[in-house]
């Protein structure tokens, strides 16, 4: 700026491009994507008007008669409505519980992996037990029903084998222990990759510390319980925290492509039966108040969880 | 070394064995259904639908690779899948540099306002119905755009950049303005060979990302011109004695006789779970070196 205006025939030229016209240009140039963040993301808000009409697939909203709040006492005025939301609200608890309990194994695993002595076999379990967290779960469907299957999967072929069972077993289609297998199935997935973020956080932590509790006598397992683990902490605390502000959105494909006839009465989380209802059934007014139900209800526990945050820690999550 | 070596008491070493064991373990039960899709997709069909490859594969042929292309919309399903993870992952990229390059802009009209604008959206969602009715005014059901758009921004990349970007001299930028040059052209030949690295990272991402979409194949899709190749594995599955009899009728004259090459569900559905996977283990190696990465410059923000 100084240099602009100590020189005589720049000014003209700066005043073109001074930073506040420039500002406008930035502007401008972002605002088709501007724009695409609008149609996708702050438009649908509009679409929660379609829980105060009765509208039906394939009608014109306007030509719906308007219900007002009919939708809302709908979800609560009758015994099988309730028991039909207390059902999915029970399976998304937990689901999304048991996931919660089980975000303490990758540090498990962190720690463990980090005690293998060979630098090389620590690099080859990360590589390959990361894997499955790239592959989608239409595929993870497919293994499950490749290994798994009734008379064909090899899983079957080993118990009868080893004479633990008798006659096989049809794990997939049983509706039994349904929520264990899809918090095993995520723990399958992730448990590489949630680990890589706990081996960043330990390459984080001072060394010194290490040599300090060395010379103070410290074992392996005093060096893991009072170094190792507390320096893991503040990654292991904002990751619980998004973990319990996404309590309810547990996501839809997973359970989506698992779900079957013997197991859907469990498998039904809230995501998944939002999509039965609305897409399956056509129910759209009511598909729409549990999702908007369940977005401010998700939204104010991100608050409260950002809140909580800022009182312990001092930082906000968001 | 050896010193200490020499010292280890017996339950360090017993707790070392042990330690070595488990990760044994974990790593066949993530590394072993991989392994037993492959080896029953090159496999003689009538053993692997009946169960009897699961440690080497038996009487190995290729044919099941080339049969399944002859499966009703497994060629188009690929076609979409391959436009769709290359457009879509092309445009993610560009727009997250051009964002977070432009958001980096310390005189950006109103920049705090619009950064949260676009930021926020990472946290709330109107949820899946009412998002299922915008594409559906927006005329983006049975449209291949549904596939791209709203991928396009993408505020966690465009995070990404802009840290990135912030932690880069500004010196050079200032230099290239002083010589006259334009945002654009500052964009195309300052910033981005700056970038490269974190458009790697997120160039995977986007990828494996559009790759293993299904959800919204699911929502968006009855014209199966448009399904993907996720979502016609899911099908193929599900179908499986449907399928038999479609098979039947598409094998060629002189494999229908054959058992071991006639092609059943099993078949199938491995063969084709296999070339679902084969491209992210084609890509994993990079994956690999540009994931610790992201994590850490992600870990920085969050």
């Amino acid at each position: 700026m100084r240099a602009s205006t100590k020189a005589g025939a720049i000014p003209s030229r700066r005043r073109l491009t001074s930073p506040q016209r420039e500002g406008y240009v930035l502007f401008a140039l972002a605002l088709p994507f501007l724009a695409l963040v609008f149609l996708f993301s702050y438009l649908p808000l509009w679409g929660w008007r379609y829980a105060l009409y009765d509208y039906l697939p394939g009608f014109k909203l306007e030509n719906c008669e308007f219900v007002g709040l009919k939708w809302f006492q709908f979800l609560v005025s009758n015994k099988t409505q309730v028991d039909e939301i207390l059902r999915v609200l029970r399976n998304t608890f937990a689901i999304s519980g048991l996931n919660l309990l089980t975000s303490v194994l990758p540090i498990a695993f962190a720690v463990l992996l980090n005690e293998l002595r060979s630098d090389r076999m620590k690099r080859v379990v990360q590589t390959l037990t990361t894997l499955p967290h790239f592959i989608g779960w239409v595929l993870i469907y497919s293994m499950a029903y490749a290994i798994f299957s009734y008379n064909t999967g090899v899983f079957n072929k080993a118990l009868l084998a080893l004479n633990i069972l008798d006659t096989p077993v049809n794990w997939l289609a049983s509706g039994e222990h349904i929520w264990l297998k899809m918090c095993a199935w995520s723990v399958w997935k992730n448990i590489g990759w949630n680990a890589i973020m706990y081996l960043a956080a330990m390459a984080g932590i001072d060394q010194e510390l290490y040599e300090a509790a060395t010379v103070d006598g410290a074992g392996r397992f005093r060096k893991i319980w009072h170094i190792t683990i507390p320096g893991l902490m503040p990654t292991f605390f904002v990751l619980l925290m998004m973990a319990v502000a996404n309590f309810l959105n547990s996501g839809m494909e997973q359970y989506y492509v698992f779900q079957n006839a013997l197991n859907q009465k469990s498998i039904e989380v809230l995501d998944l039966y939002v999509y039965n209802i609305g897409i399956g059934n056509g129910t759209i007014p009511l598909a729409t108040v549990v999702s908007m139900l369940k977005s401010i209800v998700s939204l104010t526990l991100l608050f409260i969880v950002n809140g909580l945050s800022k009182l312990t820690r001092g930082e906000t999550i968001i | 070394m050896s010193l200490l070596h020499y010292k280890r008491k017996p339950g360090a070493v017993l707790f070392d064995a042990l330690n070595v064991f488990l990760f044994v373990v974990l790593t066949f039960l993530c590394v072993y259904p991989f392994y037993y899709l492959i080896i029953n997709s090159i496999s003689a069909n009538d053993l692997s639908a009946a169960g009897e490859v699961y440690i080497i594969p038996l009487q190995v042929h290729l044919t099941n690779y080339r049969d399944i292309l002859r499966l009703d919309g497994l060629y188009q399903a690929l076609l979409v899948s391959v436009a769709r993870t290359v457009l879509g992952s092309a445009c993610t990229v560009l727009a997250s540099a051009f964002l977070g390059f432009l958001f980096s802009k310390q005189n950006f009209w109103k920049r705090k306002l619009w950064y949260r604008f676009v930021v926020i959206t990472m946290y709330f969602n109107a949820g899946l119905i009412p998002v299922y009715m915008n594409m559906h005014s927006l005329g983006l059901t049975n449209n291949f755009l549904v596939y791209i758009l709203p991928a396009i921004v993408s505020p966690f990349n465009i995070i990404l950049v802009k840290t990135y970007i912030e932690s880069t001299p500004l010196s050079l930028q200032e230099a290239a303005q002083i010589d006259g040059a334009g945002v654009l052209r500052i964009f195309a030949y300052i910033i981005l060979p700056i970038i490269l690295p974190i458009i790697a990272t997120i160039l995977v991402f986007a990828s494996v990302g559009q790759w293993n979409s299904f959800q919204d194949t699911l929502l968006y899709m009855t014209d199966s011109k448009l399904y993907t190749l996720q979502y016609t594995l899911y099908r193929y599955i599900n179908q499986a004695r449907m399928l038999a009899t479609l098979i039947q009728e598409s094998q060629s004259a002189d494999v229908a006789s054959d058992l071991m090459r006639q092609m059943n569900p099993t078949s199938v559905s491995m063969t084709v779970s296999v070339v679902v996977i084969l491209p992210i283990l084609f890509v994993y190696p990079f994956l690999q070196r540009y994931i610790v990465k992201g994590i850490l410059i992600g870990a920085i923000k969050g």
